[in-house]
């Protein structure tokens, strides 16, 4: 028999608050050492029904598969009371309104309200993660008509782009996040062009939250590229106007990146009841939520509102009641 | 007797509600008034469920009150008014529920190309706009039929949308633009004049030319009852601009309230959002 004990560390997979611990269903086995025949070998003889091996200690906590993979365990699921889990959406969108609103009101300067924004949008990313059945977070952080406001504004955003993702990068790493930008990036300044496509080409294999940020985006301008796109491919010849359908078109939309490319609930902040040209063709059957609170100001119990909200709807897709 | 008291008192409220109403529009006027509001008249199945009916009569109340509606947007100013009548999506209820609103359109349709309909007091242009061939054949004749009988009608516009959604409809519209640009570059190839390469090909306006509801410009409210607060695959485009009113009444319960409600909170939105269609 290879020496477990020097090579494995061996953890029930069980629940440890229950008395009395009952046999394990699953041994959990965390080499010390680079995996090795020996350690598949040692699994034969286990008295475990099944084991599971894991090659990276730091995604075991208190025995547990979880935190860091990005994809935690049945058991470990931390979804608040009251929310099930079969009914949570799995792309959520948000229109961040309200940032300038909720600095004049407390009278500060435009910008700390941008920065509060930020500080909001990293709450809701942890709680993402933390839930961990949202797998897709796609944020309007600037419209194609942003471009008209006051000068010293947009290039302080531009800024906070830039900054944002050279500070937030490891942590994306580190969280399995992944990031991608949508929207016409050819007209943003080109160190935030260059820091985008690192922070895409660098996070683009992560298994975790995908977060989609909206940056010069507009519905309209979406479904005009993607068919342009096709009628680039109709001239060569590649393909005929009559197969033009709705799933053509969703292949060229930008957010064909995502796994899940419709929101499933959109949420806007700051009170507005209007969509201002966000995803359009992918908001067919969104359920939208609009709330009073601005987007600095919005976090857990917000949040939860929304969800709450969301579970409640029932969704008939055109159908029968069910 | 007493049923002709009734019926006196009945038409007393009527004629006050009518001045009452007149009077609140008339100060409403004094601000912007929306020129397009679209409906999505959620709920008639769950009145008639209230109101122990059976489903049909549920969409029958709910034509009635979408002939009041109409008499509001029209009395108001508002020149064009869009509603969701029948998506494609609805072709998944069951085949009895599916013919009897089939049915109940026919009838409704044929009711308005008669002389006394609203539509001729009116002076209402109808447009059915969605993908006609998936109606049966009565439907789609009486559809024809109902437009072009209003054709010389130039008051006001009514779209009703019906076998439509708008991700058809702009699919529809994405290929019909392809297949002109095609035409074009195929036309300048032949004559010998040879395409230049356009970096943009198509664009926005292109688009919306071939749209069902270029008819109509875009919708200034949109406003869903039953409480429900999604789009359901209307107007997706076009809402990009407009305000999204989603009251928890039921469609056949919808009132002049509702509207005069969606009539304020469009004109407090009013020079933002007029400031914002001319910078996308």
């Amino acid at each position: 028999m290879p020496s477990l004990q020097l090579s494995l560390s061996i953890s029930p997979l069980t629940d440890p608050t229950l008395s009395p611990q009952p046999k394990p269903q699953s041994l959990l086995l965390v080499p010390h050492t680079p995996l090795r025949p020996k350690h598949l070998l040692c699994c034969l003889f286990a008295t475990a029904k099944n084991a599971i091996i894991v090659e990276d200690q730091n995604a075991v906590v208190n025995g547990r598969v979880g935190a860091d993979t990005g994809v935690p365990a049945e058991e470990d699921l931390l979804l608040p009371a009251g929310l099930q889990k079969e009914f949570m959406p799995k792309h959520v969108a948000v229109i961040m309104d309200g940032n300038r609103r909720w600095a004049r009101m407390r009278g500060l300067p435009v910008v700390l309200g941008y920065e509060a924004g930020i500080r909001a949008l990293r709450r809701v990313m942890g709680l993402c993660c933390k839930w961990g059945i949202i797998r897709v977070l796609t944020v309007f952080a600037f419209s194609s008509d942003n471009w008209f406001r006051p000068k010293v504004e947009v290039d302080f955003l531009m800024r906070l782009f830039g900054r944002g993702l050279k500070d937030e990068l490891e942590n994306f790493v580190r969280k399995n996040i992944r990031i991608s930008v949508i929207g016409d990036s050819s007209k943003l300044p080109k160190p935030l062009q260059e820091l985008i496509m690192a922070a895409t080409e660098t996070t683009k294999n992560n298994s975790g939250l995908h977060l989609i940020v909206a940056v010069n985006y507009s519905g309209q301008r979406d479904i005009v590229q993607a068919c342009q796109s096709i009628a680039l491919k109709a001239k060569d010849g590649l393909i005929e106007p009559e197969d033009i359908n709705e799933f053509l078109i969703e292949q060229e939309l930008d957010t064909r990146c995502a796994a899940f490319p419709h929101p499933d609930l959109l949420i806007r902040t700051s009170g507005e009841l209007r969509v201002s040209n966000f995803l359009l063709w992918q908001l067919a059957y969104t359920e939208l939520f609009f709330t009073q609170s601005h987007w600095p100001e919005f976090g857990e119990s917000e949040f939860l509102e929304a969800l709450h909200s969301f579970q409640q709807r029932q969704r008939r897709y055109g159908g029968k009641n069910t | 007797m007493d049923k002709g008291r009734t019926n006196q008192a009945t038409q007393m409220f009527e004629n006050l509600g009518g001045i009452l109403r007149k009077f609140i529009f008339s100060i409403l006027s004094i601000g912007p008034v929306p020129s397009h509001i679209a409906f999505i008249m959620d709920g008639n199945r769950r009145y008639a469920k209230k109101q122990n009916l059976i489903d049909g009569d549920g969409h029958r109340t709910g034509f009635s009150a979408l002939m009041n509606m109409l008499k509001y947007c029209y009395e108001l100013g508002t020149k064009h008014v869009t509603v969701y009548a029948f998506s494609i999506d609805n072709f998944k209820r069951s085949p009895e529920e599916v013919q009897s609103i089939m049915q109940l359109m026919q009838e409704k349709i044929e009711g308005l190309i008669e002389e006394e309909s609203i539509v001729n007091r009116y002076g209402i242009r109808v447009y059915f706009l969605g993908d006609l061939k998936l109606l049966n054949k009565p439907v789609r004749l009486a559809a024809e039929r109902a437009m072009g009988a209003t054709a010389k009608n130039s008051k006001a516009v009514l779209s009703i949308c019906i076998a439509y959604t708008s991700l058809d409809e702009i699919t529809h519209a994405v290929q019909e633009s392809v297949e002109e640009k095609c035409d074009e570059i195929r036309v300048l190839n032949t004559s010998g004049a040879g395409y230049h390469h356009r970096e943009h090909l198509i664009n926005v306006t292109d688009i919306e030319e071939h749209m069902y509801t270029a008819v109509a410009p875009n919708p200034d409210i949109i406003i869903r009852t039953s409480g429900e607060t999604r789009l359901s695959n209307f107007l997706l485009w076009q809402s990009a601009f407009c305000i999204l009113y989603s009251p928890s009444v039921l469609w056949p319960e919808i009132s002049v309230w509702h509207l005069v409600w969606a009539v304020l909170d469009f004109q407090r939105n009013y020079s933002y959002l007029e400031e914002k269609k001319k910078q996308a």
